[in-house]
């Protein structure tokens, strides 16, 4: 079986598994029904923060932009399956047979391969702990999470298909390459690199990749006037917004909480319990601190950054929901809406065009976040934590940008001038997202 | 006759309707609008960045009616509509030449 980062929760499963109480209290099998159930819910919980990304960001582009946004989010949720399932699965998880050891799986390439049609319990892959599908299932539902995290900061100017050639770069090779070093058992893991579901393997990977393509692609024509004043470009659907973001909160429980990766003892359900409260817990100190400092800042409220803390208080807790108490999950929370109520000015500074504040909430945030295991977790050392960040960041952000270069000599990432003016709805689809509404 | 243009805020159009009906007006055009008068436009924050809103939304009222009414028009639409602020609106009195019933042909005042 897959997933080396639950050998210290199977451990704990195994130990109570011998004792006569817990066979009593579940039935032949339970742990086995139970994980496998963990996966299912928790993946179908992350599927539908593919809707949240896709409501947030047809929120907060303008409405000429709209079609355009929504075909990229249900193309790249897609073609993640696909790239998942020809190559990333197999990459990831090696299941200790590595090619290079710790650095690159030695099933590379292969397809991933479910188990039989009504498998028993001795023709299962792993009966003491869960069926290989719902493993998969829960593991695909991340990869595609990290594509949706680049398609909001890249808006409203790329074009649709170099776009889509790069979320197969991503979703088959580059994040689960990465993942394997930690989640796969590999060099990080090994090191002692903590990242319970993912600050930096899942979202610092999106927000370099979006990074990546941001410096190569160039701002929105007339985000950055000639004396350097920032002309905001407000979002057409506010609503849709906040939303996607509710959206997006619900389905991190199973982001979060799924990643106990095991459901099968009292430990393990009271600990995804704990995750799932840290996990709210967190957003909420997100939003507060950015409904606060956006008061005191700017004299007035503004919801998309209060949306966007929200985000960034998930992003922080989700390197470690389980160990922290409930105002110290608010708290780790709080200093990610911080983040990006001063690093969304920032970006605009350096003239890097973030339409939806994907790198804030999903980059920035994430290094915080992995940062603060430290501070509840003591297996966490900071050097490693920084290795991992570093590591892990150096080569997503490389790859990432030669690919965009790449893909830019090609085929052209960015649309005309005209197209862009038009929108891209109309230059790229043909397809406006409210015909009958007069412009 | 005369055709009375008035600029008002939003707001206001249901105030400036029911004054109108009191009248006994038989018809107006409403529409939805943009611009800027001496209120010029105001300042917004998006993400961190201070944006100028140059042209305010603003609701237009077209009525045609006979001479005699036209004054009493405007004074109700300046009584409805009217708060004591700046960016109230403005109103616009015109000559209209002539008017047609598209369903009879009739002409003039009859079409009113």
């Amino acid at each position: 079986m897959r997933l080396s980062k639950v050998l210290i929760p199977l451990a704990a499963g195994l130990s109570v598994f011998s004792t006569p109480a817990f066979a009593q209290t579940v039935p032949e099998h339970g742990v086995f029904i139970l994980n496998s159930l963990l996966f299912l819910v928790g993946g179908f919980l992350v599927m539908f923060m593919a809707c949240g990304f896709c409501m947030l960001e047809a929120g907060l582009v303008r409405a000429k932009n709209t079609t355009t946004q929504l075909t990229k989010n249900i193309a790249l949720f897609s073609i993640a399956a696909v790239g998942y399932y020809l190559v990333g699965y197999n990459l990831m998880y090696p299941l200790g047979d590595w090619a290079v050891d710790g650095v690159l799986s030695n099933l590379f390439p292969a397809i991933a391969v479910m188990e039989a049609v009504g498998v028993s319990a001795e023709g299962a892959d792993d009966i003491a702990y869960a069926s290989t599908a719902s493993d998969y299932f829960f593991q695909l539902m991340f990869c595609a999470a990290t594509a949706s995290i680049v398609s909001g900061t890249l808006a409203e100017r790329i074009k649709l298909w170099p776009f889509l050639v790069f979320t197969f770069v991503l979703t088959a090779l580059i994040y689960p390459f990465q993942a394997s070093w930690k989640w796969g058992g590999g060099f990080l893991d090994a090191l002692g690199f903590l990242d319970f579901a993912g600050s930096t393997v899942v979202h610092s990977v999106g927000g370099w990749a979006a990074l990546a393509g941001a410096l190569i692609l160039g701002a929105r024509r007339g985000k950055y006037g000639p004396d350097g004043r920032v002309v905001p470009m407000p979002g057409a659907n506010l609503p849709l917004a906040t939303l996607g973001t509710f959206i997006l909160w619900l389905g991190w429980f199973g982001f979060n909480g799924g990643s106990q990766l095991a459901m099968g003892t009292v430990g393990d359900v009271a600990d995804v319990s704990r995750i799932f409260a840290n996990t709210n817990a967190a957003a909420a100190g997100g939003s507060i601190a950015a409904l606060i400092l956006t008061q005191i800042v700017y004299k007035k409220v503004d919801l998309t950054m209060v949306l966007n803390g929200a985000l960034a208080g998930l992003v922080s807790i989700t390197a470690e929901p389980l160990t922290p108490g409930l105002g110290t999950a608010t708290l780790i929370g709080a200093v990610g809406g911080v983040i990006v109520v001063f690093a969304v000015p920032l970006l605009d500074k350096l003239k890097i065009d973030d339409v939806v504040g994907a790198i804030p909430v999903h980059l920035i945030a994430g290094i915080w976040g992995t940062l603060a295991v430290v501070i509840t977790n003591p297996d966490a050392t900071l050097m490693a934590q920084l290795t991992g960040i570093v590591v892990v960041g150096l080569f997503t952000f490389l790859i990432s940008l030669v690919a965009w270069v790449i893909l830019d000599k090609t085929m052209g990432i960015r649309v005309s001038e005209e197209a862009e003016m038009a929108g891209l709805d109309s230059s790229e689809l043909g397809m406006e997202s409210y015909p009958e509404f007069s412009r | 006759m005369k055709y009375i243009i008035a600029i008002i805020q939003p707001g206001k159009l249901d105030a400036v309707h029911e004054a109108l009906g009191i009248l006994g007006i038989s018809g107006m055009t409403v529409s939805e609008v943009q611009g800027y008068g001496r209120q010029k436009g105001k300042s917004e924050i998006y993400r961190g960045a201070e944006y100028v809103v140059n042209f305010i939304p603003k609701v237009k009222i077209e009525v045609a009616v006979e001479k005699k009414m036209a004054d009493d028009v405007v004074s109700a639409i300046k009584t409805a509509a009217g708060t004591g602020k700046i960016g109230d609106g403005k109103i616009f009195v015109l000559s209209l030449e002539d008017a047609m019933r598209i369903r009879t042909a009739e002409t003039g005042a009859d079409a009113l």
